[in-house]
């Protein structure tokens, strides 16, 4: 039983360094001193940056909050010490880029006095979130390296989670802080694994050792108290670097693999130092926010290498200093191990919450690595890869700028352990490489995702700008016609005379097409008559005025001129009137004008009808001829015969109206041209064609009696004489009912 | 004979089959557009600054595709003419110094207090990244800005200043690293 709780699996590939770890280990945890001022970047953590909460000139206490958290992922600031806020500016950090940042710089008083506190023993009967406020409040992250906020990483569901696992691995050489806290301050950390644990209410916890740290494991196995020996599970295995990456962690533990781009959550695990523990312990029961770390100094440089609880804030140099640093034999300041920490150019930056080792080697310790030498692909790193990737393929699609294919290798699983590289015989700085590689990938997936925002934001704009001129087209259109319509109001108003009328309507024809034929016809007459009139004075001044007889002459020229043109006009426009289109347009200007239809168009409907009643009585005729039942004939008749009388009714009303102003020619025409259309219609409704009419109906029932009485002597079938005696009888009396009525 | 009959039968009439089939195809499915504009119009750097010639970057993307050369971008510089040789199957050419030189991106500034609020600059941003109003101050959403420069010269006052984009810690990345030719380069001893 014990031995299968305690099973590990073999962390594939993984080096084995000098580890160097005795050097520091020979100490106790040495105190926190307070530095001459203090310096807090605001954003130390994973995620967005704290924001500030005090002014530069404040008096604060040690602990009081600094600076809270922003967005979700966040992590406060707190006061390591009592002492005046003396800046808020630009401090340069300890970054691998050399860069500065925000800070908040802390002008220690001395007193280290403390704020008030409400420590918590019986934090397991406060309320859960109560506890997380703590937690969130208290500014604690992950120690270990990464600097994931705590507070988010124990704020997942409960239902997901079922294993803790508490990483003392501490694989990179050199450094010692989490052994030294293990071996000192073990109840600390499973007081706050048991805070974790029961937080995210997981079953077991597992806490990974490697097994050169004997007394840290002894302390530990110590430290946890028999109830929980069932749930607490150290599990120790043998020193390998880099068992302590958190995936690493997991498969040595677990023996299950975190997929690639996912988190250990995904498994039902979460990943935390035993440093993060122990502050979680101090924050949720001793009301202490993270204001301290436990901080190895170490290497040849070093005059007191060890372990020292260090403010966070203290400027390197000052802590450096108190170990008795030789700067001389210094050959370069690395923050963290030989492995996987950065090189930092200044030593006057801050220890911050991440900082777990300063690490000062001589240059014979650590030599710098030699010149890069071309890749024998001895496949060597590809065996030292704990992720299971292809180092030299990365090396060649990094060196090239080949970030898709590069992606493609998952180089974001690389944990830039440096395993490759350490095994590597030709010096090639690999990690770099990849960190590069990295660096290119994210730079042009944020070019990128700028450029498809560029893109929307330049169509969207186009797209504005079309619409805005095109809305701004449709309001010059409407205002056009409003204008247009305007005018033609004005011109209908200013037209209360029939003769504004006729003129309007005849300049609208010149203008826009429709043709007015009565105004055509007009100016024919008035051509017609200024001819007869010359051609009478011509007369005259033959007998009178035989010397000036060439001008009359002219002038008579001048009118028969003028008179044919506008004979030639009447012809087009009449040609143009009939055509449908023409008639259609001048129609619908009509109405648009609002004018009501001209005296020509009256005419013209009256024509028309008096066409359909002529062909419609051609029709009865031939029904009648044939013998065929007229009743529906006749009553298509009688409504044409009606639509022809109101017809001729408009005509007149509107020649009335015309009529005081209207050019005698023009009547002439009309009166003219009415008889045509009589003429031409054949039958009209005038009394004395009307009488003719049925005079020929009577002789044509004469006739037709006659046929019938000859048929009935004859002895012969009469009943189709007989009908067509009926509808001529019938037809009759109806001409006679007409006559009747006309006469009235 | 006759099964060399019955083949030549079969094949044209399968032939048919699928000549008819391929003809409908072509029809019914026929893509909308020029899909290799879309993506040229990918690989631009959409700063829409008409260095090109062409106003904005669709319009050079299809005159790509027209076959114009590639090498007319000077905000995209090498990169965006590898990606387009590599995805138009073209030598790479050096960029043509006729329409820029590459320069490090850059982000427009107002000085503040010169404006004069006469909202050139504003009609001039082809993305929309200058704010302000008639008669009152303008400023650059330097997050929406291309840098292409096309609101400096309309500026009656010359209040504007292209500036370079500033590495933050949000956007430094490691550089690639020297290759050391010689054992002392490093510093050894």
């Amino acid at each position: 039983m014990n031995a299968i709780a305690k099973q590990v699996w073999a962390l594939p590939g993984g080096i084995h360094p000098p580890e160097n770890k005795h050097q520091s280990t020979a100490s106790a945890i040495a105190e926190p001193f307070i530095p001459t001022e203090l310096v807090l970047p605001l954003s130390q953590h994973i995620g967005s940056p704290s924001k500030v909460v005090v002014a530069v000139g404040d008096a604060v206490l040690k602990g009081q909050l600094l600076a809270e958290c922003q967005g979700n992922v966040s992590a406060a600031v707190h006061a390591p010490t009592s002492g005046v806020i003396s800046a808020i500016e630009n401090r340069a950090i300890p970054h691998a880029s050399g860069m500065s940042a925000m800070a908040i710089v802390l002008k220690p008083d001395g007193k280290d006095q403390w704020r008030e506190r409400q420590p918590w023993q019986n934090w397991r009967d406060m309320p859960r979130d109560d506890i997380f406020a703590r937690i969130a409040a208290a500014g604690v992250i992950g120690l270990g390296g990464a600097g994931f906020p705590t507070a988010t990483k124990l704020g997942f569901d409960p239902e997901r989670i079922n294993t803790l696992v508490l990483n003392g691995t501490e694989c990179e050489p050199y450094i010692t802080a989490d052994d030294m806290i293990m071996r000192e301050r073990a109840d600390e950390i499973i007081a706050g694994a048991q805070i974790m644990a029961d937080l995210l209410q997981v079953e077991r916890v597992l806490i990974g050792i490697e097994d050169n740290k004997p007394e840290a494991i002894a302390a530990m196995q110590a430290a946890i108290p028999d109830s929980l020996a069932a749930r607490f599970i150290i599990k120790t295995f043998a020193t390998k670097y880099p068992s302590g990456g958190e995936k690493q962690l997991i498969w040595i533990l677990t023996g299950q693999e975190v997929p690639s781009g996912r988190i250990p959550a995904d498994l039902g695990i979460v990943c935390q130092n035993v440093g993060t523990a122990a502050a979680l312990y101090r924050a949720v029961v001793q009301d202490e926010p993270l204001i301290s770390r436990i901080t190895t100094v170490t290497g040849d440089a070093v005059g007191q290498l060890g372990n020292r609880e260090v403010l966070i804030g203290t400027p390197m140099n000052e802590l450096l200093e108190a170990h008795n640093v030789d700067w001389q034999k210094a050959d370069r300041l690395v923050m963290g191990g030989p492995m996987m920490g950065v090189a930092l150019a200044d030593a006057k930056v801050p220890v911050i919450k991440t900082t777990n080792c300063l690490l000062l080697p001589t240059r014979k310790e650590l030599p710098l690595a030699g010149p890069e030498m071309p890749c024998i692909r001895c496949g060597h790193c590809e065996q030292a890869c704990p992720a299971g990737l292809l180092p030299q393929q990365m090396l060649f699609y990094a060196k090239n700028k080949e970030l898709e294919r590069l992606e493609q290798q998952n180089l974001f699983d690389c944990i830039e352990c440096g395993a490759c590289a350490y095994v590597c015989p030709s010096d090639i700085p690999l990690v770099q490489y990849y960190r590069f590689g990295k660096g290119e990938i994210r730079r042009e997936q944020a070019e990128h995702e700028k450029s498809e925002r560029a893109k929307a934001r330049f169509e969207a704009r186009q797209a504005r700008l079309e619409a805005e001129k095109a809305e701004k087209e449709a309001k010059r259109q409407a205002r056009a016609e409003a204008a247009r319509k305007a005018a033609e109001a004005k011109k209908k108003e200013g037209s209360a005379a029939p003769a504004a009328i006729a003129k309007a309507t005849s300049k609208v024809a010149a203008q826009s097409g429709p043709i007015d034929i009565a105004a055509l016809e007009k100016a024919v007459a008035s051509a017609q008559a200024k001819v007869d009139q010359a051609i009478v004075k011509l007369n005259e001044a033959k007998e009178t005025d035989p010397g000036n007889l060439p001008a009359y002459e002219r002038a008579l020229g001048k009118f028969e001129e003028k008179l044919a043109k506008a004979k030639t006009a009447l012809t087009e426009g009449k040609a143009k009137a009939d055509d449908p289109v023409e008639r259609a347009k001048r129609q619908a200007a009509a109405k648009a004008a609002g004018v009501g239809p001209s005296v020509a168009d009256l005419e013209k409907k009256v024509a028309t009808q008096r066409q359909r009643l002529q062909k419609i009585a051609e029709k009865l005729k031939a029904a009648q001829d044939n013998g065929d039942d007229t009743s529906a004939i006749e009553k298509g008749m009688q409504a044409t015969q009606a639509r022809l009388n109101k017809a001729q009714a408009e005509l007149d009303k509107a020649k009335a109206e015309q009529a005081p102003a209207d050019d005698v020619g023009a009547k002439a025409i009309a009166a003219a041209k009415e008889a045509a259309a009589k003429r031409a219609a054949g039958i009209g409704p005038s009394a004395d064609e009307l009488r003719g009419k049925v005079a020929k109906q009577q002789e044509r029932l004469a006739k037709i009696e006659q046929k019938l009485a000859d048929a009935q002597a004859a002895g012969e079938d009469v009943s189709a004489i007989e009908k067509g005696r009926d509808a001529t009888a019938k037809r009759l009396e109806k001409m006679q009912a007409e006559l009747a009525q006309l006469e009235e | 004979m006759i099964t060399i009959l019955v083949a030549i039968a079969a094949l044209g009439i399968l032939s048919l089959l699928f000549g008819a089939l391929l003809g409908f195809a072509s029809v019914k499915f026929r893509p909308e557009g020029n899909p290799i504009v879309e993506q040229i119009d990918a690989i631009l750097p959409q700063t829409q600054c008409g260095q090109c010639g062409y106003p904005g970057c669709r319009p050079y993307a299809e005159a790509i595709a027209n076959g114009d050369d590639i090498n007319k971008c000077p905000p995209g510089g090498e990169s965006t003419i590898l990606a387009l040789a590599d995805l138009l199957d073209v030598e790479p050419q050096p960029l043509d110094a006729e329409h820029g030189t590459e320069k490090p991106k850059q982000v427009a500034i107002i000085r503040e207090d010169e404006c004069i609020g006469c909202t050139k600059c504003i009609q001039a941003c082809p993305v929309d990244a200058i704010v302000g109003a008639a008669k009152q101050m303008h400023t650059v959403i330097a997050d929406e800005c291309t840098g292409c420069d096309l609101c400096v010269d309309p500026c009656p006052v010359d209040c504007i200043d292209m500036v370079p984009v500033e590495t933050t810690l949000n956007t430094w990345y490691w550089n690639k690293p020297d290759a050391n030719i010689i054992a002392t380069d490093g510093g050894r001893q």
